[in-house]
């Protein structure tokens, strides 16, 4: 599909980088102008994409997280979310509700459940020892009907 | 960020900013240090200064939710916001725990405590 712009970072695998990985990819989004439940429901998608990156990827461990966001025609945006970490053994169970590798870290296992809930597709393909891409797409809705203050 | 308010029977927690993977885990030690130490027969977890929430904010209050079993105590989340709610929603943890607002009125009063499914 024909790219109409596009924003492309890497960043550490910090946990302080996940909150500014979001803004950035939702201040990408806002030349859509889009309605907030959209932009919050883009905002949380990514924040689990990313931390899943640094959690499970790279396991706490260094690392580079690398976005690249498309504007895509028909309001649609685009994230692709990458790490060269541990890779998924079993995708399908790990997408699994509830499923998490680190229990103990308190994690509550509904990382990808969240990222099919507030996006309209989900695509994810790792290599064991290889690493883990996200694929998100999700149209924005036009906030026109709504009023700012 | 948290800020605790300890009251006879209950420990209130009014939680602020961005709850994701990053803050939570200093946030979780402050608040499991308080519950230790009262042992509170009820824990709210306030959310009305709370501007984000991810799945790292739900597996938070499905830990303090097991801390308060431990010793018979209640859960109770108040004043989460629209988004919140939804996140909420997806966990399954709006069947777990009560889930309280006080609803505002346009001209900023604020409504009956409102209990919500």
């Amino acid at each position: 599909m024909r790219t109409l712009n596009e924003l492309k970072c890497t960043f550490p695998a910090r946990s302080e980088n996940e909150s500014f990985a979001r803004t950035m990819v939702c201040a990408f989004a806002a030349q859509l102008n889009p309605t907030v439940e959209d932009l919050a429901d883009l905002r949380t998608a990514v924040s689990e994409a990313v931390t899943n990156c640094i959690v499970h990827g790279y396991r706490n461990r260094e690392g580079v997280v690398g976005i690249t966001v498309r504007l895509l025609p028909d309001a649609v945006i685009y994230v692709r979310i990458t790490d060269r970490g541990c890779g998924i053994e079993d995708i399908p169970k790990a997408m699994e509700p509830l499923y998490s590798s680190a229990p103990a870290e308190e994690r509550a296992g509904l990382g990808f459940t969240v990222m099919q809930s507030f996006t309209d597709r989900l695509s994810v393909r790792s290599k064991p020892g290889k690493g883990t891409t996200v694929t998100m797409r999700k149209k924005m809705c036009h906030a026109t009907d709504e009023t700012t203050d | 960020m948290v800020e605790l308010k300890q009251e006879p029977q209950k420990l209130t927690v009014f939680l602020g900013g961005e709850l994701d993977h990053h803050h939570v885990k200093e946030i979780r030690e402050t608040v499991d240090f308080a519950v230790r130490e009262q042992l509170p027969p009820l824990l709210i977890l306030d959310f009305s200064r709370v501007t984000f929430m991810d799945s790292s904010g739900i597996g938070f209050i499905m830990g303090r939710s097991r801390l308060m079993e431990e010793y018979g105590g209640v859960l109770e989340i108040h004043n989460p916001s629209a988004h919140i709610r939804k996140v909420l929603r997806i966990s399954g943890i709006d069947r777990l725990a009560v889930i309280r607002s006080n609803q505002k009125t346009h001209k900023g009063g604020v409504a009956a405590n409102a209990y919500t499914q």
